[in-house]
């Protein structure tokens, strides 16, 4: 490579010094081989492969899963292919009946959990990065834990503390803490909201909630540190001489700056809290038709009732989720780049 | 408006900024805080913002006490070293800022920041953000908007002391301008000698937590309290053990350089370097015994009637000694 570069001609050609970095030509191209091929084994494939099942039979097998129609009323007396027919209809009600109900939890808890989780990651970063705190090393640890701790020691820690066995056990498995809830397909193309009593912590949504809380409590505050930290205090304090109080510095300056990074934060925590299963399985009690999650959902129709297509029906909603927060992921990246170079350049 | 602050005193930790510092700036006077890094002087400054508080000490402006307000409620302008002007706001909205906050009128915000604008010189990018703005506009729009609210006093640190050295000059003699303009009273912080002593009214000369020196730029330049002060304002020569009561020194133009002995005072001293390039010919030699390095400043004409040669020997021979206690530089 050098020994051309010195050669007139090749001047005369116009390699710049970029070019001269390069690794020969079959490097590159094994090792984009080697990329391309583990990311169709690990990525393409197996996402693929999702929809391929989910779709395999059909659209309207596809939308079976969702809104499958009610049996017909059966007639006293059946041959016993006709009973078996009824009970696999009947069953396919009830099934995608549950599915609906798993939709509508996870929305609950992403509602519950993603507006609190920002509101600590904007105020865990706002305190870590803009006031010199003496704790602040621990206090960066302890809000990277749940990414260290295995998910389902995390459902584990409140089944210890709010369980029957548990600490709080006594007031935490009577407490009575119902919940609403909705079904577009039992009133269709209405919403029907029903209020569901229930009672307890643990096998009920409050312990969903506090879970996924744990489980997801890292990413909004993760994004926000390394940018306001870049940023500075300069702005605030320029913001105080001019006479802004607490709130007019937060709302026409911080959050102006951190907005990119902030939406990056809640996307990725909304995709985890959709998604976890680990610790919402252990504190769901993971009871067919009891509040379930997506992921523990499928779990069920997986293992327990052997609905692959079901199964896989629903997988393409969180594979959706995740498709779509890629997109926007890599978009709100480009921005954030953006702001970040404008803190460089100001 | 008048700024006092009465015997601040500040420490970090066990390192001490700031040790009992008094420090003035009569009303409308535009006064410079000079020091070496370190000497406490934007400590002093952030402390008399409100940005920063002191362990004991008060700040008062016009005689009242503000010590307990926030810097919100002292309403001084402030200026920063990097500019911190809000990037995601347009120089408009940035100047804007502190009438903003401040629910002002619309009309009456347009018509203060046109002013500024044109006080400015640079009505014409109002639109542009900061990061579409040289070094020396974004300064000139961060003085803009720390005056939009018509501050009682204008705090400004290391104003220019990001920029390069042309716009630096050229900033400077503007502020001065700007200063006899508008006469508001203000306190700026700077390590630049030649910058405090150019612009300002008064100067306030600090070292490790502590005032040396206050008064004008040709008191403080032409009678130096002490021997830092002397060294800070420019480079002297220094004489050891030449006086007994203390240290000698000379500044490189108080000193005559000839070929011939003089009857009494004179040092032989070797040339061993001539800058040419400048007003004035700067030729470094070296004295005798112990080899230290003297700088003496010959104007033209003498310097092409003496026609020095590097590695010659000359007699210098000092005008102006200064004597001070024992200090080391």
């Amino acid at each position: 490579m050098t020994g051309t570069l010195k050669t007139p001609s090749a001047n005369s050609r116009g390699l710049t010094p970029r070019q001269a970095q390069r690794e020969p030509a079959w490097v590159r191209y094994l090792l984009i081989g080697i990329v391309l091929l583990i990311l169709t084994v690990l990525i393409v494939v197996p996402v693929t492969n999702i929809f391929v099942q989910a779709l395999g039979h059909g659209w309207s097998a596809y939308t079976h899963a969702f809104f499958a129609p009610a049996p017909p009323p059966a007639p006293d007396h059946l041959t016993r292919a006709q009973a078996l027919v009824q009970r696999k209809l009947a069953h396919t009600y009830e099934s995608a009946a549950h599915n609906r109900e798993a939709i509508a939890t996870t929305l609950f808890v992403a509602v519950l959990v993603v507006p609190l989780n920002t509101l600590f990651g904007i105020a865990a970063a706002w305190l870590l990065t803009k006031f010199p705190l003496r704790f602040r090393s621990v206090a960066l640890t302890l809000i990277d834990l749940p990414f260290s701790i295995s998910p389902v020691i995390a459902g584990m820690v409140f089944v210890l503390l709010f369980g029957l066995q548990g600490w709080l056990g006594a007031w935490a498995t009577n407490v009575r803490i119902g919940r609403p809830a909705f079904d577009i397909a039992a009133a269709f193309p209405y919403v029907q909201l029903a209020w569901v009593p229930a009672t307890g912590i643990i096998f009920n949504w409050p312990g969903i909630v506090l879970a996924t809380c744990f489980v997801t409590f890292p990413f909004v505050a993760r994004e926000l540190i390394p940018l306001m930290e870049a940023q500075g205090t300069e702005e605030e304090q320029a913001a105080v001489t001019l006479g802004a109080n607490g709130w007019q510095l937060f709302r026409r300056v911080t959050l102006v700056n951190i907005k990119w990074g902030l939406l990056y934060g809640i996307i990725l925590c909304n995709a985890r809290a959709m998604g976890e299963f680990g610790a919402v399985n252990v504190v769901s009690g993971n009871v067919i038709g009891k509040n379930g999650t997506i992921p523990i959902r499928i779990e069920q129709l997986f293992s327990a009732e052997n609905n692959l297509s079901g199964a896989f029906a629903l997988a393409t909603l969180l594979a959706g989720l995740a498709l779509l927060t890629l997109l926007l992921k890599s978009m709100l990246e480009w921005r954030t780049r953006q702001s970040t170079r404008k803190v460089q350049d100001a | 408006m008048s700024i006092l602050a009465q015997n601040i005193t500040k420490h970090f930790g066990s390192f001490v900024a700031l040790d009992n510092v008094t420090v003035e700036a009569p009303s409308g006077q535009l006064v410079a805080l000079l020091g070496p890094s370190g000497s406490g002087k934007t400590t002093l400054l952030r402390i008399i913002a409100g940005l920063e508080s002191a362990d004991s000490g008060s700040i008062l402006f016009e005689n009242q006490d503000a010590t307990p307000h926030s810097p919100r409620q002292r309403n001084v302008g402030f200026v920063f070293q990097h500019y911190a002007l809000f990037r995601h706001m347009t120089i408009f909205e940035n100047i804007a800022f502190g009438l903003r906050v401040r629910h002002t009128p619309e009309p009456e915000v347009r018509q203060r920041v046109g002013e500024l604008l044109r006080l400015i010189q640079l009505d014409s990018i109002e639109k542009r953000y900061p990061s579409q703005l040289s070094g020396g506009q974004r300064q000139r729009v961060a003085l803009a908007r720390a005056l939009a609210a018509r501050p009682k006093v204008l705090l400004l640190d290391e104003p220019f002391g990001a920029l390069d050295a042309s716009v630096r000059k050229d900033l400077r003699r503007w502020l001065r301008r700007l200063h006899d303009e508008i006469h508001v009273t203000s306190l700026f912080v700077t390590h630049d000698q030649e910058e405090a002593l150019e612009v300002s009214d008064r100067v306030v000369i600090m070292n490790q937590g502590r005032v040396e020196q206050v008064g004008t730029p040709e008191d403080v330049y032409n009678h130096p309290a002490n021997a830092f002060v002397l060294s800070f304002l420019g480079h002297v020569n220094i004489f050891h053990g030449r006086v007994q009561s203390g240290t000698a020194y000379a500044r490189p133009h108080e000193i005559d350089l000839t070929r011939t002995a003089p009857a009494a005072g004179g040092t032989a001293a070797k040339v061993v370097w001539i800058h040419r390039a400048g007003p004035t010919i700067k030729v470094e030699l070296t004295i005798e015994p112990d080899h230290q390095l003297m700088v003496v400043e010959v104007p033209r004409d003498r310097f092409a009637a003496l026609e020095l040669q590097p590695g010659e020997v000359v007699y210098a021979i000092p005008r102006d000694l200064r004597v001070f206690q024992d200090y080391q530089i």
